[in-house]
């Protein structure tokens, strides 16, 4: 009976009902949008100290493996330039040699990652039928399964495209190392900390090639951006046939082989 | 509102309390431990691009070779090894270009550092010049008859060995050990300067080596013969024989 009276008295008008109903539903938009284009302003904004804007750019690597010559002068080039530890199973970039014998046996093997070069001794007594040497180094997937696996958002793509690690951040749990599938990852014995190739990023936002790139004697190693047409990497891309390694597992690497065999993993 | 509070029972209460101070508490620690600058252009710590960016150098760059020593520069872009950066041998040299006096860079002067890319190597490419370096010239340093920043040999290669080892090593053992590699190839000089912009002629038919395999071929007479009209008309001859080792099966 009470309800009943409340109920009439305090009556609601139609058109004002809808007329709050509309503004409720708009005002969260609103907001949002609000929210999203502020959001957007910082992202274009933000840049390096130094005005290097990481949303400018899109880099890669291309490497023919016909123009290398096993030197290890790139291994040896990124250990100078990146403080990698010496021992022999810490690398961000090494080269590997193929060798493939004409019974379809595949021997693969880099001693000390191709810093003190390869001896031609053989093992076996099975007659080769063709060899060469590989490069091998971050591929720095556009859709990264280290990036996907860490628990502390301590490795990231940046909008460069450059996969980095945040030492401070890293906890060291190697998740990530498990996760890549390149083996370009390890952790640094001092720091306790994931490491990898960066692409020099110190060199590479002052305009400078990465260590391995200017360090290569014969070009196989081709450093650009990929959104541009006049970059070096771009011509590389357009004058050759290209592979990757692994296309299976969807990583969509922007490292891009030249004259790849198919028996590098 | 009192009725309404007094129906809600004693243990909800609690609970809802402590659910609050876990919220105010999460809140509170997130705001405080996570950097500010997390999430800013995604989901990790913009800073951390900074700190990749912020290391130090050790590479210097040709170009900042080229600045003080651009007489050597200029020999060296002209040579065989112009694709080759300063630093390559000469170790990294950004403490050089900073304070030129107080470090100077590495001049490797050994027989141990040219032939790291020099050594002759199955795996290498063909084409790229390699020696064995317990047969050449032993105990001689390398910088003696070669100078690195134009490194063409004493003499220009009489030999096309000097770069195509692995075939020279299959044509002395061979039956065609006497014929000169010009006998079939046309090099040019240029082929020694851009090897691969430049390159050799091969014989294109089976009538070039009927000059020498054919019947009516003038010639010795143990180089062995064939009946050109007969023998696999539909064949090119270096389809089945090797012209480097023709022995081989």
């Amino acid at each position: 009976m009470e309800n009943n009276i409340i109920g009439t008295s305090k009556k609601v008008e139609r058109r004002n009902f809808l007329k709050k109903i509309a503004i409720l539903a708009l005002a969260p938009i609103a907001f949002g949008f609000l929210g999203a284009t502020d959001k957007l302003k910082t992202i274009k904004k933000w840049m390096l100290a130094n005005g290097y804007i990481p949303s400018n750019h899109k880099w890669g690597m291309g490497i023919d493996i016909n123009k290398c010559i096993g030197c290890g002068r790139c291994a040896v080039a990124c250990k100078n330039e990146n403080n990698v530890p010496k021992e022999p199973f810490f690398f961000r970039t090494w080269v590997e040699r193929y060798r493939i014998y004409e019974d379809g046996d595949v021997q693969v093997d880099s001693p000390n990652g191709s810093i003190d070069g390869f001896d031609n001794t053989r093992t076996t007594n099975q007659k080769m039928l063709r060899s060469f040497f590989v490069p091998k180094i971050c591929n720095h997937c556009d859709n990264p399964p280290c990036v996907q696996v860490c628990p502390v958002g301590a490795t990231f793509k940046g909008e460069d495209g450059v996969v980095l690690v945040d030492s401070d951040y890293c906890v060291g749990c190697r998740y990530c190392i498990q996760a890549c599938p390149y083996g370009a990852r390890f952790l640094h014995p001092e720091t306790h900390t994931a490491e990898k190739c960066t692409f020099c990023y110190h060199r590479i936002v002052q305009d400078k090639l990465p260590a391995c790139v200017e360090a290569c004697p014969t070009q196989a190693r081709v450093f650009g951006e990929l959104n541009k047409k006049s970059s070096p990497l771009v011509r590389f891309l357009r004058m050759n046939k290209i592979g990757i390694l692994k296309p299976s597992l969807n990583t969509e690497p922007k490292v891009y082989y030249s004259n790849l065999d198919m028996e590098v993993r | 509102m009192k009725n309404f509070l007094q129906k809600i029972p004693e243990q909800v209460k609690r609970l809802s309390i402590l659910l609050l101070v876990v919220v105010i508490v999460f809140i509170v620690a997130t705001s405080l431990l996570t950097p500010k600058d997390f999430g800013l252009v995604g989901h990790y710590r913009a800073g951390a691009i900074q700190n990749n960016a912020d290391k130090k150098m050790q590479y210097a760059g040709q170009e900042a070779c080229a600045d003080c020593h651009d007489d050597i520069w200029k020999t060296k872009n002209a040579g065989y090894h112009k694709n080759l950066s300063c630093e390559v041998c000469h170790g990294p040299s950004a403490n050089h270009v900073n304070e030129p006096d107080q470090f100077k860079p590495d001049k490797p002067r050994d027989r141990v550092f040219c032939p790291v890319c020099h050594e002759y190597n199955t795996s290498r490419p063909t084409g790229f010049p390699q020696i064995l370096s317990a047969s050449h010239n032993p105990r001689r340093i390398c910088v003696t008859c070669h100078n690195p920043h134009n490194p063409t040999p004493p003499q220009t290669p009489k030999e096309c060995s000097a770069c195509h080892a692995e075939i020279s090593n299959a044509k002395s053992v061979s039956s065609h050990m006497d014929i000169p590699c010009t006998k079939c190839h046309e090099a040019s000089e240029k082929h020694k300067l851009h090897p691969r912009e430049y390159l050799p002629t091969k014989p294109a038919n089976r009538e070039f080596c009927g000059q020498c395999h054919s019947q009516d071929a003038k010639g010795d007479k143990f180089i062995p013969r064939i009946n050109m009209t007969t023998h696999e008309p539909r064949y090119v001859c270096w389809q089945c024989h090797y012209p480097h080792l023709p022995e081989a099966q």
